[in-house]
């Protein structure tokens, strides 16, 4: 699948050194090649096909391509994948199970908390890496916490809703 | 977008990475947070032929007061680490509330104090609050540890006095001499914009007297203005209305506004003006209930 946004680098000519690195990557342990300058976005969208990961403004403003290392938000754009050599890595394609989405999931699915979508991984692991933090978070904390995400359709009102739905959801379960 | 292609080490202690800077002559950068790095590789606006990477660097991370109420901040001390700590909204106010307005709160996990001080972007909300707090940097070399203080740290934009071979390893801030008070006010256009303008004030009162205060603003020149001098006419004084008056004129005065996308010099110098009033006005008041 390509896009406009895939910028893929050309593969290394034999003479570029690789480094071998093992990320944990939703649990489970995956060793590649890969060249210093490779970013952990592109790691995870070209070279383990977790297209999830969305690379949106690839400048560190968006957060569409958030992901969870070590269990907190990161802009994996701005992060090279040597760095998460030995590290956990979150995505969105790990959130549900077979059988169940994750609260936060179902919170967007209950009060419409997206439009066209493609800011919602980055929404979605940037709001669990909140509730892990704080449980019972107000509105303001909210939208403190995801003010590092933009969303260019919904206004945020129904972001906002959902991760307050999923919070209380979270805190009966 | 992907940076250039550049040799990447990971070391594991000061000295190794301060050895492969010095073998490097002056081709490699320093990656901490990389929240500014990156950002910068990408648009190749650097392009170093090696990345010296220095979070496998064990003990770098602190953030710790002396018994003199110094506080130390590591090279791998994160933003949100200062904006969550217990210990520096008491001994640093200026700090603690400007930890919480740097970038956002994504950018805030990764970024560290010490990188974006060297990043030395004219712009940078941490370089104004360790001029106004009277901060240092401990620069680290093959020939051991030297302290630089932040009025001669910066030499111009993105450029500082440290050394190819030195790394920035803590950054240092002198105890207040007296009840510390403080605060950073800036006006973005949105979370994550550079500063439109912005203001870090730090008091240290005794007997309910400014004893010492410090001034430094942002996105108001091609620098960070250092606005201790302007500020200083505060020193003895009890904070006023009148007082509070004649500082933020003395302030907005040596502010370097131009005009731009963000706003007019005149709008700017304004803000300048209305934070300092805002700050000092809510610091007297703390220092009012206090007493």
């Amino acid at each position: 699948m390509t896009s406009l946004y895939e910028e893929i680098p050309p593969a290394p000519p034999a003479d570029v050194p690789t480094r071998r690195i093992t990320v944990t990557v939703n649990g489970q342990q995956r060793t590649v090649e890969v060249e210093p300058r490779l970013l952990l976005a592109h790691l995870l969208r070209q070279g383990l096909q977790l297209t999830g990961t969305h690379t949106g403004c690839d400048t560190t403003s968006w957060g569409a391509c958030t992901v969870l290392l070590d269990g907190r938000p990161a802009k994996s754009c701005t992060v090279l994948a040597v760095q998460a050599d030995g590290h956990d890595v979150q995505t969105v394609e790990g959130m549900a199970t077979a059988s169940e989405l994750h609260p936060i999931q179902e919170g967007f699915k209950q009060e419409h908390g997206l439009q066209c979508g493609f800011c919602t991984p980055g929404m979605m692991l940037a709001a669990k890496a909140l509730l892990e933090r704080n449980p019972n978070p107000t509105e303001d904390d909210v939208r403190w916490a995801l003010s590092g995400n933009l969303c260019r359709c919904t206004g945020y009102q129904n972001i906002v809703k959902a991760v307050l739905w999923a919070a209380e959801k979270m805190r009966t379960q | 977008m992907y940076p250039a292609r550049f040799d990447y080490d990971s070391p594991t202690s000061l000295a190794e990475a301060i050895a492969i800077l010095d073998r490097s002559g002056g081709e490699a950068k320093v990656l901490a947070g990389g929240q500014s790095l990156i950002p910068m590789l990408k648009l190749r606006f650097a392009s170093p032929e090696r990345v010296v990477d220095i979070n496998n660097i064990p003990g770098l991370d602190y953030h710790r007061l002396d018994p003199d109420g110094t506080l130390r901040i590591g090279a791998l001390c994160r933003h949100e680490d200062l904006e969550f700590s217990t210990i520096v909204a008491d001994s640093h106010p200026t700090l603690a509330a400007a930890a919480a307005l740097v970038a956002d709160p994504i950018v805030r996990t990764r970024g560290t104090f010490v990188g974006s001080v060297c990043h030395a972007d004219p712009q940078g909300d941490w370089a104004a609050t360790m001029i106004a707090l009277g901060g240092k940097i401990v620069a680290q070399g093959p020939n051991g540890r030297r302290e630089i203080d932040m009025k001669d740290f910066v030499l111009g934009p993105f450029v500082t006095a440290l050394a190819y071979n030195e790394i920035a390893v803590e950054a240092v801030l002198p105890p207040a001499t007296g009840t510390p008070r403080g605060d950073y006010l800036k006006l973005e256009r949105r979370v994550g914009d550079f500063a439109t303008a912005s203001v870090a004030v730090a008091l240290d009162m005794v007997d309910g007297k400014v004893h010492r205060a410090g001034c430094a603003l942002a996105g108001v020149g091609g620098r960070t203005i250092d606005a201790n001098e302007a500020i200083s006419v505060l020193n003895g004084t009890a904070l006023t209305p009148q007082d509070i008056e004649a500082a933020a004129d003395a302030v907005a005065a040596v502010a370097e506004p131009r005009t731009d996308h963000r706003g007019s010099a005149d709008y700017k110098r304004h803000i300048v003006k209305t934070f300092v009033i805002r700050i000092l006005t809510r610091l007297a008041n703390a220092e009012q209930k206090a007493a």
